[in-house]
């Protein structure tokens, strides 16, 4: 009898099983890369140190610095002082810890330094068919190139360190399939942010989901990170899209690929991954890309979303959008269009690649940010930031009024000091819109980067496609 | 851990659906290096006026709040970021369950890491739960039985295996280094 037909998600979770689940226990599962960061290790080395014990494989674990760190040159590499004390105890904990557990660091001032979930693929450590986990929820944007990817806890990232594994369920499989053409000035973040409306905030819960049709197809890599990145937003821990010739295209070359014979070999087991025809998802659902505009939220979840040339929804009797539009200052019924904004970031791992800046740029060249209005720009990674100075893309942001940074998390989560003040609207290319999560007080519209950049121009939420 | 066999207490209420991490414990207190203390943090944005005085009408802030070692909360606790600094901020006020018609999964791999018992109970009952602030509730762990104040009791879900960790207060760490013969030969075949 022929073997049952496999999801891509079936093949990576079989192959990395070091025991199989059963009812008394979970299973026994491998991971190929472990990434982690100053923020979510610090308590996992202690956990080593409290028990005598090493991290089991070095070479497996990357560390880097992006969420607390500061963005400010002076503060990078000038010299200056990191202006947060706590943030500056992260940076040197994370030193200490990768000194003595001899664990390589991707330190502030490395050139290759950078958003974690940015430089895994940037480096081609971030490979199909691997398991990958950080302590960072967003880890679910390596599944892009087929890698099975999901978020943990510091616990468990003691556990990775000291085992190399993890006791995990094997979660259910969901089917994303999208079929259609994304129209000129709609973007990758737009479907996801037209995806997670549809299944709700926590639609994805107990499920791995893979993107899958011609639509996700015709996606390059920067585009399906932004999809597979925020995959969480819909509560499934991680996202995937099979390999294909754009995933290898992508990764020929870089500096942590395989090469020569093990390139050739490696990708023959590449090729192997794809799920099979006939293979079963525990659910599927259809979305259709033609009939998708540039999306924007109103809200304070990812899911409350809609189309930029829609209302902010009106339900009497709906306590959680009422909350919402309490914390946000609508009201039910506004056209978003026209909503007022004060900051525009530009930025974050779902959306600070290059083709990210590329896009932003194009809106702004030759042309000014809103005056009073604060935009930030800040690249996702230092090779990022290199490769957009080369191509002048600084140059658009600062003539247009807009701050150009180092790489990190930044206004994203405003652990760093990157901040929107109290009260005000930011229209962010980032992945969270919750209360608070851009500053205490601060008002999240979540958008893609030509939304972003077209807003910053008019200092109200505009739709790019007017200045494109 | 101390093992976790039951837990009798009133329980806090906050009624509210997708209450994420950035919630629990916003970002700007993350800059910490170790578990302990976070408490304090607990809900900061809804609990304190921006000049950090209590908001005299939020929950944690009533009389008795401290002595209330149950939260029951909407649906979707727990959605968002991966911070274990969630749990941490809930166990160090001194809330050992949370009790929802839903609960995210990486909040709920953490919490049970931690000695906290993710309780998800049916529409019905979570209902009735947010519509009776301080009740008296019991978590039977060895039963998987929520038992209210009239004697009905609801099973909720909970896998043998951390069921199993909870009662012995074992720590999974301890499971998975007793594993590395099988993690060794895995490596040799891979």
């Amino acid at each position: 009898m022929a073997p049952a037909p496999q999801t891509l998600f079936d093949k990576v979770w079989q192959r990395h099983e070091v025991s199989a689940g059963n009812a008394d226990c979970p299973a026994v599962l491998y991971i190929d890369l472990h990434l982690i960061h100053e923020v979510t290790s610090p308590q996992a080395f202690t956990v080593l140190r409290e028990r005598g014990l090493r991290v089991r494989r070095p070479e497996l674990t990357l560390a880097t610095m992006d969420h607390s760190i500061p963005t400010l040159t002076a503060q990078v590499f000038g010299g200056a002082p990191i202006a947060l004390d706590s943030a500056a105890r992260q940076v040197r904990a994370l030193e200490r810890n990768c000194a003595e557990f001899a664990v390589e660091l991707l330190g502030l001032t490395h050139r290759e330094r950078g958003i974690v979930h940015i430089i895994g693929p940037e480096l081609g450590l971030t490979q199909p068919g691997k398991t990958i986990v950080c302590g960072d929820s967003h880890t679910s944007t390596h599944g892009a190139l087929g890698a099975l990817a999901f978020g943990i806890g510091s616990t468990e990232v003691a556990h990775v360190l000291a085992t190399q594994c993890l006791l995990q369920r094997k979660p259910r499989a969901l089917a994303v399939n999208v079929s259609g053409s994304l129209r000129a000035g709609v973007s990758a973040k737009d479907l996801i942010l037209a995806i997670i409306a549809r299944l709700g905030v926590s639609g994805g819960t107990g499920h791995v989901i893979e993107y899958r049709g011609e639509t996700i197809r015709a996606l390059d890599m920067d585009e399906r990170m932004t999809v597979c990145n925020m995959s969480i937003e819909a509560g499934a821990r991680a996202g995937l899209v099979a390999p294909d010739e754009t995933t290898y295209a992508y990764l020929a070359g870089r500096p942590r690929t395989p090469r020569g014979d093990d390139w050739q070999r490696a990708l023959a087991a590449w090729r192997e991954l794809p799920s099979d025809p006939g293979a079963r998802f525990d659910r599927e659902v259809h979305i259709d890309a033609d009939g998708i505009e540039p999306m924007i939220t109103y809200g304070t979840n990812p899911g409350m979303a809609i189309p930029i040339s829609g209302s902010v929804p009106e339900r009497p009797g709906d306590a959680a959008l009422a909350r919402a539009l309490s914390y946000m200052g609508l009201s039910a019924g506004q056209p978003i269009r026209e909503q007022r904004v004060n900051v525009v970031f530009i930025g974050s791992c779902t959306n600070a690649r290059l083709s990210d800046l590329r896009a932003a740029a194009s809106l702004l060249r030759g042309r000014r940010i809103a005056s009073g209005l604060r935009m930030l720009v800040v690249p996702g990674s230092q090779q990022v930031k290199r490769q957009a100075e080369a191509e002048g893309l600084d140059r658009v942001f600062l003539e247009a009024g807009a701050e150009w940074r180092e790489s990190g998390c930044s206004m994203c989560l405003g652990m760093n000091g990157d901040v929107v003040g109290r009260g005000e609207y930011a229209v962010s290319t980032s992945n969270r819109n919750f209360e608070g999560r851009q500053g205490s007080g601060a008002r999240t519209l979540l958008a893609s980067p030509l939304t972003a950049a077209a807003s910053a121009v008019r200092g109200r939420v505009t739709d790019p496609r007017e200045l494109m | 851990m101390q093992p976790f066999t039951s837990l009798s207490s009133r329980t806090l209420v906050l009624p509210a659906s997708n209450i994420d991490t950035d919630q629990i414990i916003p970002a700007r207190f993350l800059t910490t290096t170790t578990r302990s203390g976070l408490g304090r943090h607990l809900f900061a944005d809804w609990r304190y006026q921006p000049d950090g005085t209590p908001r005299a009408d939020f929950a944690l802030n009533q009389p008795g709040a401290s002595a209330c070692r149950i939260l029951v909360t909407g649906r979707n606790f727990g959605c968002g970021s991966s911070r274990e600094h969630a749990p941490w901020a809930l166990l160090d006020f001194g809330v050992r369950a949370v009790v929802s018609s839903e609960i995210a999964d990486i909040f709920k791999s953490n919490a049970l890491k931690n000695g906290l018992l993710p309780v998800i109970v049916d529409e019905p009952t979570s209902a009735w739960l947010i519509a009776h602030p301080g009740a008296e509730i019991t978590l039977d762990v060895a039963r998987s039985l929520l038992t209210r104040p009239d004697g009905t009791a609801v099973n909720f879900p909970l896998e043998p295996f951390a069921r199993h960790c909870l009662l012995r207060g074992l720590d999974e760490l301890d499971y998975l280094l007793e594993r590395s013969g099988e993690i060794e030969a895995f490596e040799r075949r891979a």
